[in-house]
């Protein structure tokens, strides 16, 4: 297949930002034009970000709280079957059961299902891995894990006009703009 | 990660120098891992293989003919193995302290260090798992210790603080790892998107999960962040609280004490501290990170030196005068033994080191020199070694009968399953400081001068007041 066979279609607006302040103006404007779609790619997290592109709060510590749970759970029965019915122990006079010497376990365990909850929950809720994307088409997008900040708007989004979202884009004064494409098969 | 840009108190300097910018920082810390490594890392790396090859000796040698190489006795039972374990999970405890504690209470110069504290961490941890994996005995049947279903019909004891233990420093392993990668993965996006080498680009590639800086990713990542924190601060306390348990539950006279979980802990953060300030003088000579990791942080990094030191000097004076308040002679007995008895000189080896050396941070000249606080930082960990050494030993060596005394004496084995083990460390260490990013970057530019958004609020009636007070912070910055 040569070059001029390749057929290529757009899938969304970069634009390039050189400070904190910029970027987080041309957000709120992006916001307030009302589109869904979109997303602001920065080297560290921005504070007022989320405000700024009208996101809500993490769930994630719902997930943490469940797991969490699930973690105490699990140890008391665990160690009131084990040391309690099946197999009783006697230790320094305690009854098998003895509930002081599960609090140890009870509190491990607690933690270490919470971690798995908030590492795996974070990286689920945030679909990552996720080793292709669009974004990366860009040969100027890799300055985002530098010191540059971006703003991209896809094509998918209803609000998407490939005039209106350019020209939305330029007020917002970035350092550079592209219509990022991706290659048909 | 910082909730408004850094306000600087009366008196108080810049923690970077001016010329830090975002740039510079990926730029600095990056290509430690993409330049030829400096002869000083070689040296370094080299003489931690070394002894690694002796660890692997030592190991194997005491595999094949049993822990009886080692020169514990009856009475006692628990020696330089024990002592060891105790020492490098106590080093382990200043990584999660720095990354956990020092992010809740926001305190920004964290972000130069934590990173490298937490692989410190991880790699301590490592080392302390290897001698109460050997002291079991019969390592092919470690997995008794677990819960596990097995043909005795048999489950283990609950009760017990050595499964107490096993629960804890897993958990702790496995919660600083996680802790340490979810860190480790935007500084791994930048790594993937500065090179040009395709196997790195791969390598960091895969590391990185296709991180691309998103803001709907940093939200969670974030809330991740911050809950990990919230999770390892009790976590880290628990663990030193554990392992103190396995003494204090004792009926020992000189184990069997209320103190002991602060006590350790405080000696535990004594330690490790010090070995983050060893490690961190080395490498930021090797590798040139002194705009980085500055003489202020090192500063910082010695008062806490000063606060613990002076903890742990309290726990030791608060030990013996319980010790005569208790009325008990046997209790009287050890104490008296541990400062006048046959191991006098190890008893007054770590008084001299914990508690004496580090007063000598009053000074600020003496806290602000590079070669007196890398003096003071080796004398610590030799210090706290002692103190492991002067509980476990010289509590055993004489408890209740005469008749049952004894003294302790390590063989070359415990001598080579000690040094071996600061081998597997510090081939670990090298290998993380020339590979991965050894400076937390995205941590260090968000608290950046100038690198977060001077307007918090825009709607339209704020707009004016928040005006000024963005110019205000603008001053006090510049």
């Amino acid at each position: 297949m040569n070059d001029t066979a390749i057929k290529k279609r757009p899938v969304l607006y970069l634009a390039e930002f050189d400070s904190p302040d910029a970027v987080i103006h041309a957000a709120e404007s992006v916001r307030d034009a009302g589109y869904q779609k979109w997303d602001v790619h920065t080297p560290y997290p921005l504070h007022g970000m989320d405000k700024a592109m009208g996101l809500g709060d993490s769930g994630l510590g719902w997930i943490v709280l469940l797991c969490g749970l699930t973690g105490v759970t699990a140890a008391v029965t665990m160690i009131q079957w084990m040391n309690g019915y099946d197999y009783p122990l006697v230790i320094g006079g305690k009854p098998p059961d003895a509930f002081a010497s599960m609090v140890p376990i009870m509190f491990e365990l607690t933690v270490l299902l919470s971690s798995f909850g908030a590492v795996f929950g974070m990286f689920a809720l945030n679909e990552l891995p996720k080793h292709h994307h669009p974004v990366f088409f860009s040969d100027r997008f890799e300055a985002f894990s530098n010191d540059k900040f971006f703003i991209s708007i896809e094509v998918e989004d209803k609000k998407f006009d490939e005039h209106k979202t350019k020209a939305l884009l330029e007020s917002a004064h970035p350092t550079f703009i592209e219509l990022v494409e991706e290659e048909i098969a | 990660m910082s909730a408004e840009g850094p306000i600087l108190e009366i008196g108080e300097t810049r923690l970077l120098p001016a010329h830090v910018t975002a740039a510079y920082v990926s730029e600095e810390v990056s290509r430690v891992t993409e330049k030829p490594a400096p002869v000083g890392w070689w040296l370094v790396f080299g003489v931690a293989l070394m002894f690694l090859g002796v660890l692997g000796v030592s190991v194997g040698y005491l595999f094949w003919n049993g822990i009886g190489s080692w020169g514990n006795n009856s009475p006692t039972a628990w020696a330089w193995d024990i002592t060891n374990f105790v020492w490098w999970i106590g080093i382990g405890h200043a990584g999660t302290l720095i990354s956990a504690v020092l992010f809740l209470f926001r305190q920004k110069w964290r972000t130069s260090v934590n990173r490298f504290a937490e692989a410190m961490t991880i790699f301590a941890v490592i080392c302390a798992l290897l001698y109460p994996t050997i002291h079991v005995g019969r390592v092919w049947v470690l997995f008794w210790a677990l819960p596990l279903p097995n043909q005795m019909s048999m489950w283990p004891n609950f009760k017990s603080p050595l499964l107490w233990d096993v629960f804890a420093v897993s958990t702790y392993f496995t919660v600083s790892l996680l802790f340490w990668y979810v860190g480790l993965v935007p500084d791994f996006a930048t790594l993937r998107d500065r090179t040009k080498v395709a196997i790195r680009k791969r390598v960091y590639g895969a590391l990185a999960l296709g991180w691309r800086g998103s803001n709907r990713h940093w939200r969670n990542y974030e809330r991740a962040y911050l809950i990990l924190a919230a999770l390892s601060t009790p976590l880290v306390l628990s663990v030193h609280s554990v392992v103190s348990f396995d003494f204090a539950t004792s009926v020992m006279p000189g184990w069997h004490t209320t103190i002991f979980p602060p006590y350790f802990v405080a000696g535990a953060v004594f330690s490790g501290f010090a070995m983050v300030s060893t490690l961190m003088i080395i490498s930021r000579q090797v590798f040139g990170l002194k705009e980085l990791m500055t003489m202020k942080h090192l500063e910082l990094m010695n008062k806490i030196m000063l606060v613990t030191g002076s903890l742990v000097g309290y726990a030791y004076s608060m030990e013996f005068f319980i010790a005569w308040y208790s009325g008990n002679e046997y209790e009287r007995y050890v104490f008296i033994n541990r400062a006048t008895g046959p191991y006098w000189w190890a008893y007054w080896t770590m008084v001299t080191c914990n508690v004496i050396s580090p007063q000598l941070f009053w000074s600020k000249r003496l806290r602000t020199s590079i070669p007196v606080m890398f003096a003071i930082t080796i004398l610590i960990n030799i210090g706290m070694w002692f103190e492991r050494f002067v509980i476990i030993v010289t509590s055993l060596h004489r408890d209740y009968l005469p008749s049952s005394w004894g003294m302790f004496s390590p063989t070359l084995i415990d001598i080579g399953c000690f040094t071996g083990s600061l081998g597997l460390f510090f081939t670990l260490f090298s290998l993380f400081i020339r590979w991965f990013p050894m400076i937390a970057m995205f941590e260090v530019k968000g608290a950046l001068p100038g690198a977060q958004p001077t307007h918090h609020v825009h709607d339209e009636e704020h707009a004016e007041a928040t005006g000024a007070l963005a110019v205000q912070s603008q001053g006090g910055v510049t």
